[in-house]
């Protein structure tokens, strides 16, 4: 976009914009609000849902704001009675479409159509109602998301969402005409393509169409249930976004609240993910000081450079598109599921709980981990590890179900065993978290020295570019590290899967040398993950994110490997990190997939 | 190799691997194979690099990618007003009862699919079909039948 300015009128009133701003854009400038559905701030630019037209003086027609560029001179009106009445007429085109049961909805409340219905106060059958009349498919296949045709308005953000963000595909535009559908290669069901259950599709779905995998009623019955013990864990990324549900802005942190909202609810033990994203950090870390002996000392043919594996659908990603490099994934489970083998053995035996009783529960940010949950592999407790996940949307409900008044509650700590955590595991829920704490601890180990960065900041895996690239000087090893002295590790994050799929290519082709990667599935990181309140915008993410880091800075505590209970845990159970312990219940495998 | 792979490896390198290449890559493995069958589909979005999701919606929107099995020909009555009025449902109904299927269906021999297919340009000289690439203009029932035995003769 070039500096030259252009300058025009809205609703008469001048303004000037960057050339080739969108009238929408220089309208939002004034303060003046112009709806929109297919237009997405994370996305390109579709104009396909017309509700946004606005009257541009001189022109035939109205235009779509979001796909006008500005033009010198020009005068624009968001408001006349023309643009009311073509875009109500628009809205209600839409909804003769849109089976508009909205009190049955998952999305009864939270709904970008709904709210414009409700706004534009739109007449009843102005329009012959052809919801009945359409071929409408219910997709409950997937353990993590139903896509519900009849609510479609085919704006196509999800298709654009799989496409330019994840570089998944798994949807696209199908059929034309009255027969258009968004669908997946030959209709297949969700559960047998390549979707990865990141949800970004859900999180900006305008309408009811695609919504997590509920499991609200599982997870209450689990709760009611006198003779179950139910344990649940919490997400780094949860805590700060939680609040955005029950009332507060983006950018709150309501970790103490949400302990407190938990055991209102009923929850026999409430424990935090960041107990095993410490762990993860505890055997991720020396899985890869292994991996780098082996390749320099011992010149064996490792898969480097490694790869983390907390994200769920980075994994299922990665099993579909670079099957080739599995071998290149961390064998360690993601800290859910760390936590979901342990909290069946460990917990249970500790606190004399038959398994068999137990109900483990997860709140995360992300809608791939109710796939990951139900994964075969994940049953080595003896048990299903994990029974139930739900976002953190599902928890909001949970809590406005319980009539919890959440901002008037008192802040709660975290139950122990499985709930002390570090600074290092919150940063989990940012881009570029996990690389920095790891590095906070395989630094240490290797030269007993923190890492040489400011208040232990170390900014250059830090923040949103897509693919973001540091090197680290190790000087001054310790003796039994000798061989890494003067070694430069050289390390790549990467975040949305998009950015994933550029980082693997290169890999694959040989064009780069890491030692190691970071990759989440989301744009920002679990922060921005599927499971989030709604909306998700750059802006909302950053805020998100401001408040992880403050988090961390706010802890005791900020390297994984000083966590008391993650040294309790190896000297009463796991043994060592990578021991035989850790080995049957912290690891797993990983499976080709197809790629449609 | 398969036969389809090798069909779509030469169709790539002909025209190019890039996203725009995917119609005469589709329309290439139509003209030799009558429609797209999903290992077709699955193996064009390998070699283009697109998913197999954007393949099938780009086949699914023309109508003359198939992605279900056709005939070795493909007969299209023209099923708009200007041929409508000229009596096209005559046709089809003497093409229904010669080769015993309806509209829609590809005869047991896997020689003939019959379908209808919108405004061919041909107004003027309805009503017409196409059978394959070759249209067939101011048909009688008779005419139309002729067509199709010379192809059943000559084994076309």
């Amino acid at each position: 976009m070039s500096e030259y300015l252009v300058n025009l009128k809205v609703n008469n009133i001048p303004v000037s914009v960057k050339e080739g701003t969108s009238i929408l854009d220089a309208a939002k400038k004034l303060n003046f609000n112009i709806p929109t559905l297919c237009n997405h701030p994370d996305l390109s630019v579709a104009g396909n849902c017309r509700v946004c037209v606005v009257e541009v003086k001189g022109a035939r027609l109205l235009a779509a704001s979001c796909a006008t560029p500005v033009s010198e001179g020009m005068e624009v009106s968001t408001n006349s009675e023309k643009v009311r009445t073509a875009r109500k007429h628009v809205i209600e085109l839409l909804l003769s479409e849109h089976n508009a049961d909205c009190t049955k909805c998952f999305k009864n409340g939270n709904c970008e159509l709904q709210d414009l219905a409700s706004e534009y106060r739109v007449g009843d059958h102005v329009f012959i109602d052809l919801v009945k009349a359409k071929d409408k498919i219910l997709d409950i296949s997937s353990p993590s998301i139903t896509k519900d045709d009849s609510k479609c308005i085919r704006c196509q953000r999800c298709v654009r969402t799989c496409e330019e963000l994840q570089a998944v595909g798994a949807l696209a535009v199908v059929k034309k005409g009255d027969h258009q559908r968004i669908s997946t290669f030959l209709n297949k069901p969700l559960d047998e393509v390549v979707c990865t259950n990141c949800g970004q599709c859900i999180n900006r779905c305008p309408t009811g169409s695609l919504t997590e995998r509920t499991y609200l009623d599982e997870v209450w019955n689990a709760i009611n249930d006198p003779s179950k013990h139910v344990v649940v864990q919490t997400a780094p990324a949860v805590r700060i976004g939680l609040g955005e549900d029950l009332g507060y802005d983006p950018g709150e942190r309501v970790t103490g609240k949400m302990v407190a909202a938990l055991r209102h609810i009923g929850f026999d033990s409430v424990l935090d993910t960041d107990f095993t994203a410490d762990l993860t950090i505890m055997e991720e870390g020396t899985e890869l000081l292994t991996r780098l002996k082996r390749a320099l000392v011992d010149g064996e043919k490792v898969a480097l450079p490694m790869m983390t594996s907390c994200s769920p659908g980075w994994i299922k990603f990665q099993e579909h598109m670079f099957p080739d490099l599995l071998d290149n994934l961390s064998t360690c489970k993601s800290p859910q599921q760390m936590f979901g083998a342990l909290a069946k053995t460990y917990y249970a035996r500790k606190k004399g709980i038959d398994p068999k009783n137990m109900v483990s529960v997860s709140i995360m940010p992300c809608t791939a981990k109710k796939f990951e949950c139900v994964r075969p592999e994940m049953r080595d407790s003896g048990y299903q590890d994990v029974d139930y996940v739900l976002t953190t949307r599902e928890l909001a409900m949970m809590v406005k179900q319980a009539g919890i008044d959440f901002m008037k509650l008192e802040d709660e700590k975290y139950d122990s065993i499985m709930g002390n955590s570090t600074g290092a595991a919150v940063i989990f829920g940012a881009t570029g978290g996990v690389m920095e704490a790891a590095l906070r601890t395989a630094y240490e180990i290797v030269t007993g020295r923190e890492v040489p960065f400011t208040n232990l900041k170390i900014m250059p895996v830090r923040g949103f570019e897509g693919i973001k690239e540091a090197k680290i000087m190790i000087k001054g090893v310790k003796p039994e590290w000798g061989f890494l002295e003067g070694a430069e590790l050289s390390v790549a994050i990467a975040h949305g899967l998009s950015n994933a799929n550029e980082l693997m290519k290169a890999v694959r082709t040989g064009k780069v040398n890491y030692h190691f990667i970071e990759v989440m599935g989301c744009p920002g990181g679990c922060l921005g993950g599927g499971g989030q309140p709604i909306p998700t915008s750059p802006d909302i993410r950053q805020k998100r994110a401001d408040a992880i880091y403050s988090e961390d800075e706010g802890l005791p505590l900020r390297k994984s490997h000083e966590n008391p209970e993650v040294a309790q845990i190896y000297k009463d159970f796991l043994g060592e990190p990578l021991g035989h312990k850790s080995h049957d219940l912290l690891h797993t495998h990983y499976k080709p997939r197809k790629r449609y | 190799m398969s036969n389809i792979e090798t069909l779509v490896k030469n169709l790539v390198e002909k025209h190019g691997k890039t996203r725009n290449s995917l119609m005469p890559v589709l329309q290439g493995v139509v003209k030799e194979e009558r429609y797209l069958s999903e290992d077709a589909m699955i193996i064009v979005a390998k070699e283009l690099d697109l998913s197999a999701a954007e393949v099938y919606g780009t086949a699914s929107f023309y109508t003359f990618l198939d992605t279900v099995p056709r005939g070795k020909n493909i007969v299209r009555i023209c099923k708009t007003i200007s041929c409508h009025m000229k009596g096209k449902d005559e046709i089809i109904e003497a093409l229904e009862n010669a080769m015993k299927i309806k509209v829609g269906e590809t005869t047991h021999d896997n020689k003939f699919t019959l379908l209808t297919a919108n405004c061919l340009g041909w107004c003027h000289k309805g009503p017409v079909m196409l059978v394959n690439d070759v249209v067939f203009p101011e048909l009688t029932p008779e005419k139309a039948l002729e067509v199709i035995q010379d192809y059943v003769k000559n084994s076309k």
